[in-house]
């Protein structure tokens, strides 16, 4: 199949998010409000609101998450851009990266010069069971939620097939959890913005406040091993290998390219833009890769004209630690099966040589499910802009890519960006 | 007499009447040859829209699995969770294709003893009676 360019070039001149975390006071809305004023307040020459043609919202699931359906014109009206075209977009967790592409798609397509897309998910109303019940109806119900999976159980069962072809162990995959919550340590939008080690220390602070004998873990290794400080959720996956349960939004500004300009002399350009599809889990060949992402990232690839060495850092959908392990192979960063020893070696830390998740990930910094595709992009904006402050990699940036997948690979979207300014 | 067996629509609800009668049945392209677990009304690898339906021999070996110890709504309700995990899985049958299962015959307290590729043999669960019965598809490690 050839790849087909993008007839029209496109560039992101804004972004912002809200902070992510449990905000008992804030609906989806309300988020997406913080998120557009964030982003309104990032385009360098100032944005004339009226200058907006056309809105994508990524949202998973409001209805179920907060019973309010058709969600997109609400938000529009929440900051008065009725009565421009508003749609959403839902691809589970992908729903975020799918309305960047469709936004792309328009302005590329030459029907419009300037499109917002936003991604929201308000999920903390709910308890965890219900939560896990709504985050199920992503996966092929009748199929495969009938046999007692849940989002953890699907990629502990990748990492069992991963382990049992790589020798993995399930404490490699600490590494990754390790990491980004001393990345997101660094990211003041992050819901769990604190290093596993800094989270131990407060865990003893509390038992001796409390008057309790204070837990004895010699380090974080020790703590991680510990059922009652890192539960098991689906064996070989603890509570510390999965990404939380988070309210947040998110919003870029896109603009084509002849029109860039009008709004900043910095733009972070879309040279690629790429999706694919998949069946269930069970209905593939090998359950250690995910074909979608895999597909998705060799036509970004190719549509860019780069190739992986190019990349200078990549958020990727590390929805689960053995997602971002599988993911740091599907993009082609590492060889099948290394993913996990280059985790280890510190090769995706920020001083590594292919940084991987520099805003915290999903793991540290949240996953509100829609949202998150979109927050990638803003991530790799603050870094190709260098303003990523503490979280900010050394050198410049000048390829970055973001990979977002929606439940275990039957959505893939990939997009690689460029700064030339 | 109609033949059900074979004339079934190729529909999630006929895959589950099949279940409840303790057959896992899969869908074969008439035209290609081609097997697809869960059934397909149209084959996925060359677009035939004529099928039939197959019953799987019903042996095949664990592909990936896990110990489900934060569990979905449902299986809270059968008394599973925390305290008394339980074991899903993905199994690839002998004639090729995968499909999600419970898994039986391990020990759940003790996943590191569960294998990949250990050969399994197909089993059904049935909870409730009358109109609350149901069949859920599983595979015992042998």
């Amino acid at each position: 199949m050839p790849i087909n360019k993008l007839p029209r070039g496109v560039a992101i001149v804004g972004a912002g998010m809200s902070k992510f975390g449990a905000f008992p006071d804030k609906n989806g809305r309300d988020l997406f409000v913080e998120a557009y004023k964030e982003m309104t307040r990032s385009v360098d020459k100032g944005l004339d609101p009226s200058a907006i043609e056309c809105f994508y919202l990524g949202n998973f699931s409001s209805d179920l998450f907060e019973r309010q359906g058709h969600t997109a014109p609400l938000l529009a009206d929440a900051v008065g851009l009725t009565p421009i075209p508003a749609a959403r977009v839902e691809n589970a967790c992908a729903s975020g990266a799918t309305a960047l592409r469709q936004g792309v798609i328009a302005i590329a397509s030459g029907l419009y010069d300037v499109v917002l897309v936003g991604g929201a998910e308000k999920m903390t109303n709910l308890p965890t069971a219900d939560v896990t019940d709504t985050l199920a109806t992503a996966a092929d119900v009748p199929f495969e939620i009938a046999a007692g999976f849940t989002f953890p159980g699907f990629y502990a069962a990748i990492a069992t097939a991963y382990m049992a072809r790589y020798g993995m162990k399930p404490e490699h995959l600490m590494n990754v959890a390790i990491k980004n919550h001393d990345n997101g340590a660094l990211n003041p939008k992050a819901q769990f913005g604190v290093t596993i080690q800094k989270w131990m220390e407060g865990r003893v602070a509390a038992a001796l406040k409390k008057g309790k004998p204070a837990p004895a873990w010699s380090d974080i290794w020790d703590f991680l091993h510990d059922d009652s400080a890192n539960p098991m959720v689906a064996w070989p996956l603890r509570l510390f290998d999965c990404s939380p349960i988070t309210d947040g939004a998110s919003a870029v500004l896109l603009v084509a390219e002849e029109r860039v300009r009008e709004f900043t002399d910095h733009p972070i350009r879309i040279l690629g833009s790429a999706q694919a599809s998949d069946a269930a889990l069970h209905d593939r060949a090998d359950l250690t890769s995910l074909p979608a992402a895999k597909l998705a990232a060799s036509r970004a690839y190719e549509m860019a004209g780069v190739t992986p060495k190019d990349i200078r850092i990549a958020e990727v959908h590390d929805c689960f630690t053995i997602a971002e392990v599988v993911a740091s192979e599907d993009i082609d960063f590492f060889a099948p099966g290394e993913g996990f020893k280059a985790a280890e070696d510190g090769m995706t830390a920020r001083e590594g040589a292919k940084p991987i998740n520099t805003s915290g990930g999903l793991k540290s910094k949240g996953h509100p499910v829609g949202a998150s595709g979109v927050a990638q992009a803003v991530e790799v904006w603050k870094q190709m802009r260098v303003e990523a402050g503490e979280r900010q990699v050394p050198g410049d940036v000048p390829l970055a890519m973001t990979h977002n997948v929606g439940a275990t690979g039957s959505t893939c979207v990939v997009h690689i960006y460029e700064r030339r300014d | 007499m109609t033949d059900t067996t074979t004339t079934r629509p190729f529909t999630a609800a006929s895959f589950d009447q099949y279940i409840a009668e303790g057959k896992l049945m899969a869908s074969r392209c008439a035209d290609c040859g081609a097997l697809n677990l869960p059934p397909r009304a149209i084959c996925p690898k060359c677009h035939s829209e004529t099928l039939e339906w197959v019953e799987t021999g019903g042996k095949g070996r664990l592909a990936g699995f896990t110990v489900v110890y934060i569990a979905p709504t449902f299986m809270i309700e059968q008394g599973y969770g925390r305290d008394k995990p339980y074991v899903s899985g993905i199994v690839e049958l002998d004639e090729g294709v995968k499909v999600s299962a419970r898994i039986t015959g391990v020990d759940a307290a003790q996943p590191e003893t569960i294998k990949v590729g250990s050969p399994v043999s197909v089993e059904f669960i049935e909870t409730g009676e009358g109109e609350g019965r149901k069949v859920a598809l599983a595979f015992k490690v042998e």
